[in-house]
């Protein structure tokens, strides 16, 4: 049923009032205890179902939920760093687990205690992940996993993945994928660290060596991972399109400070790109804003991807003006150091971080070209891509 | 928690759209507009006055004590976007937004008051005497002399002044700039139509020899009130391009399904997907922007200015991308006179010079915004 601001006023006061009766009975200095019993009054995410966090309301309510918490000063399930956790896996979970996987996994996931990561992409499946490779081999309750993991963020900190996993190499490559929850801790998973061109390691490859998983840890049917792993990546695509920032933040923010700072760097030709580049990062706030306007309306549309599109374009080029601008300043880096950042942040380091690190922006959560191609058939309609591996079992792939 | 105001289309303004696409898909298919654009009557009348006084668009911006709806500035946007996709030609812009604008910012008690109840009906049509191009934020032009009630010069390269009854004239006199209504009709005023870039939407020059005029804003208000009018114009004529940009990427999406070459239709191929997907990005992209300027001129938020400098620098480059896109990816027959494409091309150019080019807009935004130019 479609949402609307008006119908959810008479919600929105109720709900207001039970969170003003959950602070008033739980003390928000016990942060865990707090969120736990948060999770249980229904309060962690409104519209998933009673018992499982949540009140069965329409998702625009939860707005009204985080905005009493965080008015009230109570601590936060520190959604910026689960961002895998909350905006894929639950939702997936939600989807397709069996009652015990959502009543084992919801509430951990939620309140932060067992942090989760995606072991999807390989060295061999990126863009093509249906051709991935790990292979999932059953033997008695259990299933035996082998194979090599890329890209994965958080691996290192996490203790649960989302494992796609192929479970039968003689169907064509879409059909032979199971979807899996893997134990992190588990004999035979290792993580190493992946060195990126900016000199740290966000992210991680993972290798499975005979990694056993119990069949109840399986999400969804045999063979039906590609369907269940579309749920996730349909997730990803939302999680990452936040909401509208104020004007001017992240690295058009930066630069355009040091152009107020510092006039002797100004040039004729970067006045114009600065303000090209100003305009078209405005404008991109605005679609943002009418993405969240639409979705707190229940009224989700495609324009994400225009979006996702556009901001990785933006951000090269901003970060490349800035470099250019700084001149000779901007031929130092900051530090090679390798380290392992928590999470990705465009203003607190070196120009030339900036720009090393905004190359990722049109591979990460789907490539430029993918998206393009994604926009072209499910947006405007146009012919697919010819299928050449449509109806061959994957194992006579080429690769 | 966001101020931005609400950037998605009502209830009403769907219903609005509805109503004005009805009439257009029935009284302006674009071979009727093409037929026109070559006669001596590029201007097609009979549905301007069944769009103004039928569907009552000309009064959206006037209050209902002047017999207007009392509508705002986003629902006109809506108006402007069926408008740019039909490349519809009616005397909307020069009308009902810019001299209806500049009548409005008047102030009650100039004596703009009486002008706007027939604007508004649709029985008049007026036109704002500056040259299409005038960005908002430009001197008061000094190509008119007013001497008492009588003004003399010429103004060229007017939008729909053509077809309009009344003029509102920027002039100065001995005591400053004033704003005067002149009817046209007289010796004493000559309208000449130009040969136009833009076909559907032709500009015409003024000539004043000593004119009948009528002050409506003096020098304490005449400047601000021509200032408000271009910046609603420029605010406006983004919803205006988001039409022209949308048609433009519809018709190249259905065109590349049916088109085959090479044993395939021709959107199937990856070069073509990914410049359409560009251009549905950038489409998307100029809805934000356009209903943002609209939302900021409705409520005259202080934000108005770079909503519009955004909005126009952003939508007319986007629109002109659009109609370059359609000639391109139509191939051969997207570029002969019998296709509307060329239609688009031509409105969508000639609305990235109207009321400021995208550089000039930049250029205001970058006083706007403190980004100030490099110094030599």
């Amino acid at each position: 049923m479609p949402v609307t601001a008006t119908t959810s006023v008479p919600d929105a006061e109720r709900l207001r009032a039970l969170v003003r009766d959950f602070l008033a009975t739980h003390d928000p200095r016990e942060r865990l205890r707090f969120l736990r019993a948060r999770f249980d009054a229904g309060l962690a995410w409104v519209h998933y179902p009673e018992g499982l966090g949540g009140l069965g309301l329409p998702r625009a309510l939860q707005s009204v939920v985080d905005e009493e918490f965080a008015a009230a000063g109570a601590p936060d399930n520190a959604p910026r760093r689960n961002l895998i956790g909350l905006g894929m896996v639950a939702p997936t979970i939600l989807r397709f687990g069996t009652e015990e996987q959502k009543r084992r996994f919801l509430r951990p996931l939620w309140t932060g205690e067992e942090a989760w990561c995606q072991l999807f992409s390989e060295p061999g499946a990126g863009s093509d992940l249906a051709v991935l490779a790990t292979r999932a081999v059953r033997d008695g309750d259990d299933w035996v996993v082998t194979g090599q993991k890329v890209w994965t963020s958080r691996a290192h900190e996490a203790d649960w993945a989302i494992l796609l996993a192929r479970t039968d190499p003689d169907v064509p490559k879409h059909r032979g994928l199971t979807y899996f929850l893997c134990d992190m801790h588990s004999p035979g998973v290792v993580v190493r660290p992946l060195r990126q061109a900016t000199g740290e390691a966000e992210f991680n490859e993972v290798f499975l060596n005979r990694v056993r998983i119990p069949d109840a840890h399986r999400l969804g049917a045999v063979g039906d991972g590609w369907r269940v792993a579309q749920t996730t990546l349909m997730n990803e695509r939302i999680a990452i399109g936040g909401g509208a920032a104020p004007r001017e933040t992240g690295a058009l923010g930066v630069v355009a400070r040091t152009w107020r700072e510092r006039p002797e760097l100004r040039t004729p030709g970067l006045h114009d790109e600065l303000l090209r580049l100003w305009v078209a990062w405005e404008v991109n706030r605005l679609t943002n804003e009418r993405i969240r306007q639409q979705l707190a309306n229940g009224q989700p549309g495609p324009e994400g991807s225009a979006v996702k599109l556009a901001f990785a374009r933006l951000n090269q080029r901003v970060t490349g003006l800035e470099l250019t601008l700084l001149a000779g300043e901007g031929l130092a880096y900051d530090d090679w150091t390798m380290r392992r950042p928590a999470g990705v942040d465009f203003t607190q380091r070196s120009p030339g971080y900036r720009y090393l690190r905004a190359k990722g922006n049109s591979i990460e959560g789907g490539t430029s070209e993918i998206l393009r191609n994604i926009i072209a058939e499910r947006v405007l309609g146009l012919p697919p891509e010819p299928r050449t591996d449509k109806d061959v079992p994957w194992k006579d792939l080429p690769r | 928690m966001s101020t931005l105001p609400d950037l998605r289309y009502s209830d009403v303004e769907d219903a609005l759209r509805a109503s004005v696409r009805d009439l257009l898909a029935d009284r302006c298919p674009w071979s009727a507009v093409l037929r026109r654009c070559e006669t001596s009557e590029p201007y097609d009348m009979d549905l301007w006055r069944r769009l103004a006084g039928g569907l009552g668009c000309a009064g959206l911006l006037v209050p209902e004590r002047y017999g207007g709806a009392g509508a705002s500035a986003r629902e006109v946007a809506v108006v402007l976007e069926e408008l740019g996709r039909a490349v519809a030609p009616v005397p909307f812009l020069g009308s009902a937004v810019l001299a209806t604008s500049a009548l409005l910012a008047c102030g009650a008690g100039d004596g703009a008051d009486d002008c706007l109840g027939p604007l508004a009906a649709g029985e008049r049509t007026a036109a704002l005497a500056v040259p299409f191009a005038t960005p908002p934020g430009a001197p008061f032009p000094a190509s008119v002399h007013a001497e008492g009630d009588r003004l003399t010069g010429r103004v060229v390269g007017v939008v729909d002044a053509v077809v309009a009854d009344l003029l509102v004239v920027p002039a100065t006199g001995a005591d400053g700039p004033g704003l005067y209504v002149v009817e046209v009709g007289g010796s004493a005023v000559a309208v000449t139509l130009r040969t136009s870039l833009d076909l559907t939407r032709p500009i015409a020059d003024v000539t004043l020899d000593g004119a009948a005029a009528r002050r409506v804003a003096g020098p304490e208000s005449a400047a601000a009130a021509l200032d408000a009018a271009l910046v609603a114009g420029a605010a406006l004529l983004a919803s205006e391009q988001l039409g022209v940009a949308e048609q433009c990427l519809e018709t190249t999406v259905g065109y590349v399904k049916t088109r085959y070459q090479f044993g395939r239709p021709i959107g199937g191929f990856q070069a073509v997907k990914h410049r359409l997907a560009d251009l549905w990005a950038a489409v998307t992209s100029a809805r934000s922007a356009a209903r943002y300027a609209a939302a900021c001129l409705a409520t005259a938020d202080p934000d108005v200015r770079v909503a519009t400098a955004v909005a126009q620098a952003h939508c007319s480059e986007v629109a002109v991308t659009a109609a370059e896109e359609c000639v391109q990816l139509h191939g051969g027959i997207g570029f002969t006179w019998e296709h509307p494409a060329h239609l688009y091309l031509k409105r969508a150019k000639a609305c990235e010079i109207a009321l400021g080019s995208p550089d000039r807009h930049r250029a205001a935004l970058a006083a706007l915004v403190d980004l100030p130019a490099a110094t030599p």
